[in-house]
């Protein structure tokens, strides 16, 4: 029995060497860490629970017989964060670069159906080099599968992607699936087809971060929703991030004990919007003041600024917050922003999250680059994704609901729950200006009669009064206490049942 | 007595103001600006006339709208405050004129002593000793040279009319004296209208000091002790306190009476500082009389026991004052803060913008001990470009120097702002400095001990034991709360390894901890070995989300302020600011092994140092360059400031011009 135990502790241990020390040293040279160091600071001390440590590939092509390594290239297994299960595979940059055999894409799928059918969040750890070649189809077989257990997933458990290294071809659609992407700066870049394709195919020279570096993925594809500045940054950011998120489409959210208080007033805000109504304010300082703890996990927080999208919590228990932000661009719809929140608004009512949202919104952003660009299609997203919600849904509108914007935020006329207003708030098809400029064009000549013509339609509609006369507001509140009516209102909401019609699914305008 | 009184001012002195009128049942009006609309005096009058638009020489300078708003409220008085009207001989004449009370001195005394040049005169006269200097009117730069040749180098040029350090320059030589002549006219004519300027001998290594006055209008004037304003800079008070650490008995009846000699001289009948340079070796000589109550009164306050606003309100309705001087005993010592809207960071360039959090700390009186935080801002407030960028004036009061300060120190820890930059952490690191505490000061104390300006420091010996206590408790706290998280796995509770390691910036220290969320948390000092020293024990109230951690570190009273940044906190602690992080002992191997990356090299830019408006771009694209060269002048908070080259360069592209309004770190111009 003894020496049973022995050659299990000595594979074991050949098998957590990975690649070797040789190879372990170069990853930390690089600045990265190995699989398995990046699984012990995602999970709870000594909770992780490695699965098939001793799977080796079949391959017998090229010489491949002759190189064997236990694990293949992945490390997967199951561990709990902050006590909650989450399943794992952490590519092993280490072993064949932590290419994907068949034997390496079936200890994926193992793990991607034990999350499934155990209703677990499932994270996954890129590092790697692709499809291993010498196996050919079988990998790109491997590759397929991963993919629907992707989908099958979808809106089912929370999936989540950490980019920690080189993650290029097949092995990008699988990050591209899941629910959110998270890359670590300078050592991370994710494409399709890598820089020497590139050259080749359009004989453009770029470098793998100007490609897919964090950057590029943050700021201008939105591929990815945050990055960090190194693997331990990011990891213990993941562990904050679970904390937010529930475990599937069934559990609801998860609750954290607070002290903060739910009818803790902040006078402060009743000065926050600017008597100059064209002056910014910041929209995260209400966000801050309003969350539990001004705790508030933003998601792509450097694509799209002018909508600020993220998870906080209010007594404790996990909303998603969107929230139009006057200092970028006013705050206006445009195609990016539109998309951003769609999205992030879908995962929410995948997942039974509450949605708060603060609108100071003046319209669609204008123009050729938009039109061209499918505004029309890229603003429905937003619009279909809000109307379809069933989670509990409450609005505050802070200043601007202008225009088709209106509708769009989370109004009461697409199932908004509770929609308040600030008396700062102005419901209005338009800003004065414009509205008059049209109503009174035969005005337009004259400047006094113009001006007069404006403060006339200001007075008249630049409040929150005429929407709230109609019921389109619930109710005209104070910005101090804005926490304590969204507490309430969610409170209330706790039990809301509505269901949409029956259907396969719906047609959402892509 | 009055029924009513209008206050000629804004910000935390019309407050004040406001306070001690209150508790005599004295209603009171508020006069504002556009800009001061939502303001804290406004909210506290009783009854408030708006009275123009934000720059102050369209409204809080403008006679006849102050007068107007009196006629209109139907005030009897006014109280001028500091600054502003407050020393212009014109304002009591004209309330004089339409029979309203000025709560300050009569419009002689203010031309005899507020004019500079007058008041030197009269200072001769009184045997009062004075600096040498030229007190005739001076017509320009060159005359400017001839006569600071005369007195002798270095030289002090000065606004006539000035205060607070605007409009006034030390010049030693005769180049500086033409350049500073003039920009030191033209500041002096932007800020009080009045271009006149004057020069005088300056004194090397001296201290100021200077004697509150307060007279009656039956003859009757006493002297309520010093003040000490050496800690200054560029001429701007920073820290006061009350009494002067130099002053003896003898040298502060001396003083005293000098003081008392000359206001008598002019008929003085209200509350007046008469202002001393002072030597080393006690030697001081008349520098000017200020004839209105001054920024830093509260110090006097506390160590008399007098309310200064209430005996000025008192006296200007004819009452005689109710002490003769034998009444007046000093009692423990007082230290004031002077909290100001600059980055310290910066070179201490102004900031502007929304109060996004203003958390004073708590007032109050205990056991001998004071806590008072004169103010005029609120939470959610506006810092204006307009005026003056003071916030607030924290002033403490204990029967000791070494306990005023203490308390001063940790009223500072627990003073929370956010939203715009401040210059507390600068005051809460000066009250540590050994030159301060051993009050071995100089009004040339700043330039001396911060000269390059003021930075973080790091951690080391009871300061870094207490914040990596405090760190841990806090980390301590949150991991405890995360446990609590619903939807956890049945079976056993996560574990959470006692030992931790502290990483507050480049400083490690490893500790121990042990204590539940209730109760106190113990926090024990490990060495490289492993072994245990210190033990610190822990007790606060403290909670995620709450802006400063405050409790009990081995008894003694500490505040460190917690902000929240990626996976840690960065805690502010007696002028040190460090990023926290606490981490198991596997998480540390771990971190330790990630590349440290360089900060965005950013010199070759000139970026704008603070928010402001672009008064000129002097150079033009493709302009070579040489270190020192003026480059673009901003204009914010009523002061010109010029961006100078840091070294020889070429200008490759230019991003601003004249009129621009710019964010700070906004791109000015580019060198290739």
């Amino acid at each position: 029995m003894k020496d049973v135990i022995q050659e299990l502790e000595r594979r074991r241990d050949e098998a957590r060497l990975g690649g070797g020390q040789a190879r372990i040293d170069a990853q930390h040279k690089r600045g990265k860490l190995t699989a398995r160091e990046r699984i012990e600071l995602l999970m709870d001390d000594g909770s992780f629970e490695e699965f098939d440590t001793f799977v080796e590939h079949r391959c017998a092509e090229f010489g491949m017989e002759k190189q064997k390594v236990p694990g293949d290239g992945v490390v997967t297994g199951w561990g709990t964060i902050n006590g909650r299960v989450v399943y794992v595979f952490a590519k092993d940059f280490t072993v064949f670069g932590g290419s994907l055999s068949q034997a390496h894409a079936q200890k994926i799928m193992k793990i991607q159906d034990m999350a499934l059918k155990n209703r677990a969040p499932i994270m996954g750890l890129f590092d790697a080099g692709g499809a291993r070649i010498q196996e050919g189809v079988d990998a790109l077989g491997g590759y397929g599968e991963v993919f629907l257990r992707n989908v099958l997933s979808s809106g089912v458990i929370p999936q989540i992607s950490v980019i920690m290294g080189p993650c290029a071809g097949g092995d990008v659609y699988s990050p591209a699936m899941t629910d959110f992407i998270f890359m670590v700066k300078d050592t991370s870049y994710m494409f399709v087809t890598g820089p020497d394709v590139v050259k080749t195919v359009t004989n453009e020279t770029v470098t793998a971060e100007e490609l897919g570096g964090a950057r590029v993925h943050t700021t201008k594809s939105s591929i990815a929703d945050r990055a960090y500045e190194n693997d331990v940054e990011a990891l213990l950011q993941m562990r904050r991030l679970m904390d937010f998120l529930p475990s599937n489409n069934m559990d609801g959210v998860p609750e954290l004990p607070t002290h903060d208080r739910a009818d803790r007033v902040d006078h402060s805000l009743d000065t926050l919007i600017p008597d100059n109504p064209n002056k910014p304010y910041d929209i995260k300082e209400l966000i801050g003041k309003v969350v539990d703890e001004a705790d508030f996990f933003e998601i792509q927080d450097t694509f799209a600024k002018n909508i600020v999208t993220g998870f906080a919590r209010m007594e404790g228990r996990t909303v998603g917050i969107v929230a139009n932000q006057p200092m970028v661009l006013a705050g206006v719809l445009d195609s990016d922003a539109s998309r951003k929140a769609a999205r992030f608004v879908r995962f929410c009512d995948c997942f039974d999250i509450p949605i708060v949202t603060f609108v100071d919104v003046p319209g669609f952003l204008p123009g050729t680059a938009q039109e061209y660009g499918g505004l029309i299609k890229h603003g429905a997203k937003l619009l279909f994704a809000y109307a379809e919600a069933t989670v509990p849904k409450v609005t505050v509108i802070t200043r601007k609901a202008y225009g088709g914007a209106y509708d769009v935020m989370s109004s009461k006329h697409i199932r908004g729950d509770v929609n308040y207003a600030w008396p700062t708030a102005e419901i209005a098809v338009m800003g004065a200006k414009g509205a008059a400029e049209i109503l009174y064009r035969s005005d337009l000549a004259d400047p006094e009669k113009i001006k007069l013509r404006i403060d006339e339609y200001q007075k008249r509609f630049a409040n929150p009064f005429v929407a709230a006369e109609r019921g389109y507001i619930d109710e005209v509140i104070l910005p101090s206490g804005t926490r304590q009516r969204i507490c309430r209102a969610l409170n209330m909401l706790r039990n809301k049942t509505l269901e949409n019609p029956w259907k396969k699914h719906d047609n959402i305008p892509l | 007595m009055f029924k009513k009184i209008l206050i000629a001012n804004r910000g935390e002195i019309a407050c004040r103001v406001m306070k001690t009128a209150r508790k005599m049942g004295i209603k009171t009006v508020a006069v504002y600006s556009d800009a001061d609309r939502d303001a804290m005096h406004v909210e506290m009058a009783d009854e408030a006339i708006h009275i123009g638009p934000p720059p102050a020489a369209q409204s809080y300078l403008v006679i006849e709208k102050i007068v107007a708003a009196c006629k209109e409220s139907g005030a009897e008085a006014v109280h001028p405050g500091y600054g502003f009207l407050s020393e212009r001989e014109a304002f009591p004449v004209a309330l004089q004129k339409a029979g309203i009370v000025f709560i300050g001195p009569n419009p002689k005394a203010i031309a005899a002593m507020g004019d500079k040049i007058e008041s030197k005169k009269a200072a001769a006269l009184a045997k009062v000793s004075t600096v040498p200097g030229y007190l005739g009117e001076i017509s320009d730069a060159a005359h400017a040279v001839k006569i600071a040749d005369e007195i002798g180098y270095p030289v002090m040029i000065k606004a006539s009319a000035g205060g607070g350090g605007k409009g006034m320059r030390i010049a030693w030589s005769r180049d500086e004296v033409a350049d500073g002549f003039s920009s030191s006219r033209n500041e002096a004519k932007a800020s009080f209208g009045d271009d006149r300027m004057f020069i005088e001998k300056f004194i090397v290594n001296p201290r100021h000091i200077e004697i509150q006055l307060i007279g009656d209008k039956h003859g009757n004037i006493v002297y309520l002790g010093e003040r000490e304003c050496s800690i200054q800079r560029r001429n701007q008070k920073v820290i006061e306190e009350a009494p002067s650490p130099l002053l003896d008995e003898k040298t502060r009846k001396a003083m005293g009476e000098q003081a008392v000699a000359l206001a008598k001289a002019v008929g003085y009948d209200s509350a007046g500082t008469v202002e001393f340079v002072a030597g080393q070796d006690r030697s001081f000589f008349f520098l000017e009389m200020n004839t209105r109550l001054q920024v830093e009164h509260p110090v006097t306050e506390m160590i008399t026991g007098v309310d200064l606003v209430e005996q000025m309100i008192r006296v200007a309705a004819g009452e005689k004052l109710p002490w003769k001087q034998s009444d007046i005993k000093l009692k423990g010592w007082a230290v004031e803060s002077r909290i100001y809207a600059e980055d310290p960071y910066r070179s201490f360039l102004p900031s502007i913008g929304r109060l996004v959090k203003y958390r004073p700390p708590v007032e109050g009186s205990a056991d001998g001990f004071t806590v008072r935080n004169d103010t005029g801002v609120f939470e959610g407030g506006e810092i204006s470009m307009f005026y003056d960028p003071m916030i607030a004036k924290l002033v403490t009061h204990g029967p000791t120097r070494e306990a005023a300060i203490d308390l001063q120190s940790e009223a500072l820890d627990a003073f929370y702002i956010d939203g715009i930059q401040h210059n507390i952490p600068f005051l809460a690191a000066l009250m540590q400095h050994p030159r301060w505490r051993s009050g071995k000061l100089s009004t040339g104390f700043i330039a001396e001990e911060f000269p390059d300006g003021f930075a973080s420091r790091s951690p080391a010996g009871e300061e870094l034991m207490v914040l990596s206590a405090v760190a841990a408790t806090i980390d301590h706290l949150n991991n405890a709360r995360r446990r609590e998280i619903t939807q956890q796995m049945h079976g056993k509770p996560v574990r959470f390894a006692a030992r931790r390691i502290v990483e507050l910036g480049q400083v490690r220290q490893n500790v121990h901890v042990e204590g539940g969320i209730a109760g106190p948390v113990k926090v024990t000092m490990l060495d490289e070995s492993g072994a245990g020293s210190d033990v610190l024990e822990l007790a606060s109230k403290w909670y995620p989300g709450d802006p400063v951690w405050s409790g009990l570190v081995r008894d003694i009273d500490v505040s460190v302020q917690v902000r929240p940044i990626l996976n840690g906190y960065n805690l502010a602690y007696r002028g040190i600011s460090t990023p926290a992080r606490v981490y198991t002992e596997r998480e540390a191997a771990l971190a330790a092994l990630m590349p440290v990356k360089a900060a965005a090299d950013m010199s070759k830019y000139l970026l704008c140092p603070m928010p402001g408006l672009v008064k000129a771009v002097n150079v033009a694209e493709g302009a070579e360059v040489k270190a020192g060269d003026a480059l673009a002048i901003v204009e914010a908070m009523k002061m010109e400031n010029i961006l100078r080259a840091e070294r020889d360069g070429k200008v490759k592209k230019v991003n601003a011009k004249a009129g621009d309004s710019l964010a700070v770190d906004a791109v000015i111009l580019e060198f290739a």
